[in-house]
């Protein structure tokens, strides 16, 4: 979301600038004191190639590269700890989903050890705009072929027990109106761009 | 009392077993849900990833369609902690940004709906069983008191933080879910990790990272002596439940904790036949847990196959209770 904040800039837009304008509302991250909470509270901080303190000091510093090049957003499980905690009340977990945006647009999640991340979110994405709903067997069957064809082996026991428990469908669930969804879907592209 | 309800995906199949429980307890509560007619996925951590408009507009048709049902008091409540974050996220950036609002509406527009911020309250399912109904009205139906069992209450993250529509319970040590579980007469533990993250997603992206943070429930669990993990989410107990087994394996560990959606516990105090709950939908057993209280559940469904590597160390089991 263009926020009125690039339009009034006497100079032109920094990274900081731009993170800030494609996330949602304020995010505050121009307030960020460098306290290292984030950090702190972060379940799967010690994965990450920079923390998100650290991930702000170089947005901060205008290094998009690295920036988009790093795990973190990846890493981000989507707790809401640091957000909670975060005594500038910066929209952490709002920016970590707008880094994977941009990262996904540059592309260069495809140098950081999270290369798959992005294609599970996409093939998730594909199923509920042809269904309307999620379908969990046809997207681990498709992320796992994909990525770990190896790996089919070790998880088609809990797959096969999850169907024998009646806790997966063999095939999807279609919406009544999914002409509807997908014209919602197709303007929203429109207007939202790739973002 | 009459809400609308949003099951999503999960509760369509993985987990059954918490919509069949929240069904079940609903009747003796007085609480009628009338579910979104034609409802479509929340996009989950998903779809945001990838498409911010996207992701606000495919929540926004649910909310359209929630703000069309003529009967259920302008709310909308969601027993999965995803949904109902992503439901109550939408609304809340709605509000804030006319700017969005406008777009998410000119998408909307395009199937013919259209939602106005706020004219739904999105609710998490425990909030209004604590707060609608309230303790007192629970525990006038307990005929079962779930004496002996002792219950590590598990909250997740979403439905404590980031409180998109107000919060109903402290954001990092909640105690609305120990008191519903003290009401049904279970002996309820300290439990510091409750609000720890189970890994949502990790387990298709990094599973050394996911299993960590699951380990790291298990054994929280554990130290307390827990005969069962309480849950409210389907990703949590998911991840807890049928990946327990990767876990154990992948850090020799022997844990066998079942993990119960606590409408579940609530039909068990209730008096509820285990079968009407979706009981023996778990991975792991919980006959053991269960029989300490005198509840006979049904024998699981697929049973699970012992898979304990031959190398691992000796460690305490479960009774097994045949």
């Amino acid at each position: 979301m263009a926020t009125a904040t690039t339009t009034t800039l006497a100079r032109a837009p920094t990274f900081l600038d731009e993170v800030i304008a494609a996330t949602p509302g304020d995010p505050h991250l121009e307030l960020c004191l460098q306290c290292g909470t984030c950090g702190g509270s972060c379940p799967s901080g010690p994965d990450m190639d920079h923390t998100p303190r650290h991930l702000f000091a170089l947005i901060a510093a205008g290094m998009k590269d690295e920036v988009l090049r790093s795990n973190t957003p990846w890493y981000c499980v989507s707790c809401y700890y640091c957000m909670a905690r975060c005594p500038q009340e910066i929209h952490i977990t709002d920016l970590m989903y707008t880094l994977k945006r941009m990262a996904i647009q540059e592309g260069l999640y495809r140098e950081s050890s999270a290369a798959e991340a992005p294609e599970f979110s996409e093939t998730f994405i594909d199923l509920v705009e042809n269904y309307g709903r999620s379908f969990e067997l046809g997207l681990a069957t498709r992320h796992y072929l994909r990525h770990h064809p190896l790996d089919v082996v070790k998880m088609a026991p809990m797959a096969l027990d999850l169907l024998r428990k009646g806790r997966m469908d063999l095939t999807p669930r279609r919406i009544k109106k999914i002409d509807q969804l997908k014209a919602i879907l197709a303007k929203a592209r429109e207007l939202g761009g790739a973002a | 009392m009459k809400y609308g309800y949003y099951p999503g995906c999960s509760l369509e199949r993985n987990a059954i077993a918490y919509h069949k429980s929240a069904m079940a307890v609903a009747a003796p509560l007085e609480i009628e849900f009338v579910e979104v007619e034609d409802w479509n996925c929340c996009g989950a951590t998903e779809y945001i990833t990838v498409d911010l408009l996207g992701a606000h507009a495919l929540v926004g048709r649910n909310l359209a369609l929630a703000a069309q049902q003529p009967d259920n008091g302008h709310q909308l409540v969601a027993p999965c902690s995803a949904c109902f974050l992503n439901l109550s996220k939408t609304d809340r950036y709605m509000l804030d940004s006319p700017e969005l609002a406008e777009k998410v509406n000119a998408a909307l527009a395009a199937g013919g709906l259209h939602y106005t911020p706020g004219s739904v309250r999105v609710r998490h399912l425990l909030d209004v069983i604590v707060n609608d109904v309230g303790y007192d009205a629970v525990a006038e139906k307990v005929t079962r008191p779930l004496q002996g069992l002792r219950v590590a209450p598990y909250y997740g993250c979403l439905i404590v933080r980031p409180g998109y529509q107000g919060v109903f319970d402290d954001p990092e040590y909640p105690t609305s879910l120990d008191k519903l579980m003290r009401t049904l007469g279970a002996k309820v533990v300290d439990f510091p990790l409750k609000t720890h993250c189970c890994g949502g997603h990790m387990t298709q992206i990094s599973q050394s990272t996911a299993f960590e943070l699951i380990r790291r429930l298990l054994k929280n669990a554990a130290d307390y002596d827990a005969d069962v993990i309480v849950t409210l989410c389907p990703m949590c107990q998911l991840n807890l439940d049928a990946y327990q087994d990767a876990v154990n394996r992948h850090f020799k560990t022997d844990y066998h904790i079942p993990i119960l959606y606590f409408t579940q516990l609530m039909g068990l105090a209730f008096g509820i036949p285990p079968k009407e709950l979706g009981i023996g939908k778990e991975f792991v057993d919980a006959r053991p847990a269960l029989a300490k209280v005198g509840a006979e559940a049904p024998a699981p469904e697929a049973p699970r196959r012992k898979r304990r590597p031959k190398e691992a160390l000796p460690m305490p089991r479960m009774p097994e209770e045949e």
